[in-house]
């Protein structure tokens, strides 16, 4: 099934308009239609907004409208706090993100075993999406106070006691939480694809005396890696939705380890310094889109791999 | 097999831990919370500090099972009740027309796939992962510019067209193999009947799945109405709950168990959705 999709893919994508037949030029059209209505509500309410911040990030402010096309940029760029709030903010999502993946992808391996209650497992991984913020910050920070049960248990070990929001650590809880939301619903993704690898290759392999780890790493990786490119971004969007929580835990000016670009932004929205504000939005996009355009030629990479194989 | 089994109850447990910590909780008197977290809220530690104690104890079963915070909740404030509605409000049209608008995105986005329609799909990527705080300000301008402002369109219809779900759906939908489609049509069947009959059917699950974690997104939202709704009077119960955690520490646990429930409930009806719908390939293969 999975060749078939890919085969068309590259055939629509390399053979544009000038060799498509008149049946595919209807359905391109038909299926434009489609497309309209969510179409013209995102270029409203997103596109349109968008390119209110890409004028403001070039005016020198929301006023005069004098331009001042680049000044901008430079200045966020020197700011210390952008550039505390970008290191932080890369920091964060280079860990959360692969090992949020990693480990989602082990937890589906391991309910893929035979293991009792197995679907008593996936619920209750599942569980902390229902938590409401609200509550999970509360939690948290009972957990982590200075004189909470986690410092007990790093007693118990023999380590002295952390305060944990203001400590070099911080980032871990940040990381822990998630970990803690995220897992859940990756880890359904991944047990979705991975009964989607065909058995008669595995079967086959076996027959051919391959070893586990070859099954895995040749043929069980190769046909997750589009719901691993799908699984890191959704994880990329989550993690940068953690700032609500760290919001609520810590507030405007949290500990320096904890402060990412998103309190910067709400910072500068706050002090209506918008030009700053717009910038700073748009050197994180163009940051965005290298990022994703990597994660999808990477995967378009493998793709044709796999339909040579 | 034992030791990953017995790996999995512990991870679990620790997984479980928070939820059922906020359950418990909420059976709690109000003196019994205090004692037991006051430390932790404590903001100002001034003459009340000696009824406060100086550990913070992680309990689970209350001393004296109590439904006062229940009672506070539900009877003796409506307004609790309230900013429920409010919540329901908000988020079930979103819900309902964002899958709306999503499902015929997607469709369009699986039919054909040119490549002006991959940059498209591509930059709605893009828009997705754009955090609240740079949107927040054009939002503000374009509902101020339609005059939409302060009313629940202003919330309503950018989240009917937020690309989220068109990005999920459109993942899902194109695991269906092209031949389906292909096939009706040499039947006889118009694009929309193809939509209709052949696309919807088979997405049942993954739309269920989507429908569950769109409205976990919006049940949670926080800072749209804030800055959308000035009226307090029309904010759901997130952005409430998110303001008692300052003060009433004993109610916020009954108002977080109370918020629990549609999500536990569209959960328990969703869940088996959520996990055999994603693999789309129920009867049908490739």
């Amino acid at each position: 099934m999975k060749k078939v999709v890919l085969r068309r893919k590259k055939k629509r994508v390399q053979a544009p308009a000038s060799r498509s037949t008149i049946g595919e030029r209807v359905i391109k059209r038909k299926s434009a239609l489609f497309l309209a209505p969510s179409f013209l509500g995102v270029l409203l309410f997103f596109v349109l907004p968008f390119g209110v911040v890409g004028f403001y990030s070039m005016v020198n402010n929301p006023v005069q409208h004098k331009f001042v096309f680049l000044d901008n940029f430079i200045y966020v760029g020197k700011n210390a706090a952008f550039r505390l709030a970008a290191a932080n903010t890369l920091k964060f999502s280079l860990v959360a993100v692969p090992l949020v993946v990693v480990l989602s992808m082990m937890m589906a391996f391991a309910l893929e075993q035979a293991i009792p209650w197995k679907s008593r497992f996936r619920t209750l991984l599942l569980s902390p999406m229902m938590v409401p913020i609200a509550s999970v910050v509360l939690i948290w920070k009972v957990l982590f106070h200075y004189n909470g049960v986690v410092n007990e248990f790093v007693q118990l070990l023999g380590g002295g006691k952390i305060d944990w929001f203001k400590s070099d650590y911080a980032q871990i809880i940040l990381v822990l939480l998630f970990i803690w939301k995220n897992l859940g619903y990756n880890m359904i993704l991944f047990i979705a694809a991975i009964s989607n690898v065909p058995k008669e290759i595995i079967e086959v392999a076996q027959l051919e005396s391959a070893k586990g780890w070859q099954i895995f790493f040749f043929i069980k990786l190769r046909y997750l890696s589009s719901t691993i490119l799908f699984v890191t971004i959704l994880s990329l969007i989550n993690s940068f939705k953690v700032f609500r929580e760290v919001y609520m835990l810590t507030g405007d000016y949290p500990y320096d380890s904890l402060y990412l670009l998103q309190h910067f932004m709400n910072n500068t929205f706050r002090s209506l310094d918008y030009q700053k504000l717009s910038a700073a939005a748009i050197i994180m996009c163009l940051f965005m889109i290298v990022i994703i355009g990597i994660l999808f030629m990477t995967e378009n990479y493998f793709g044709k791999d796999m339909e040579d194989a | 097999m034992g030791i990953l089994t017995a790996f999995l109850v512990i991870f679990t447990t620790i997984f479980v831990i928070p939820i059922v910590f906020t359950i418990c909780n909420s059976f709690m008197g109000k003196a019994e919370i205090a004692s037991n977290y006051g430390m932790v809220f404590s903001t100002s530690a001034t003459g009340a500090k000696q009824f406060i104690s100086e550990v913070v104890n992680l309990k689970f079963i209350p001393d004296k099972v109590s439904f006062s915070q229940y009672i506070t909740v539900l009877l003796k404030s409506p307004d609790y009740l309230f900013k429920f509605w409010n919540s329901v409000i908000l988020v079930v049209p979103i819900v309902i027309f964002q899958l709306a608008v999503a499902c015929l995105a997607s469709y369009g986005f699986t039919r054909y796939r040119g490549r002006l329609r991959e940059i498209i799909f591509f930059s709605y990527i893009i828009l997705m992962l754009m955090p609240y705080q740079v949107t927040l300000v054009p939002n503000f301008l374009v509902a101020k510019w339609l005059h939409i402002l302060d009313t629940r369109w202003a919330i309503w219809l950018p989240g009917i067209f937020s690309p989220y779900a068109v990005f999920l759906l459109t993942k899902f939908m194109r695991r269906i193999p092209v031949s389906m489609f292909e096939a009706a049509k040499i039947d006889g069947a118009g694009e929309w009947q193809i939509f209709q009959k052949i696309c919807m059917p088979l997405c049942k699950g993954a739309l269920a799945s989507v429908a569950i974690l769109v409205f976990i997104d919006y049940w949670n939202m926080v800072e749209q109405p804030l800055v959308l709704l000035s009226d307090e009077q029309m904010h759901p119960l997130s952005v409430f709950l998110s303001k008692i955690n300052a003060g009433e520490v004993g109610l916020a646990f009954a108002v977080a168990t109370i918020y629990m429930i549609p999500t536990l409930l569209v959960f328990l009806y969703g869940e088996e959705y959520l996990v055999e719908g994603i693999s789309y390939q129920g009867g049908i293969k490739g």
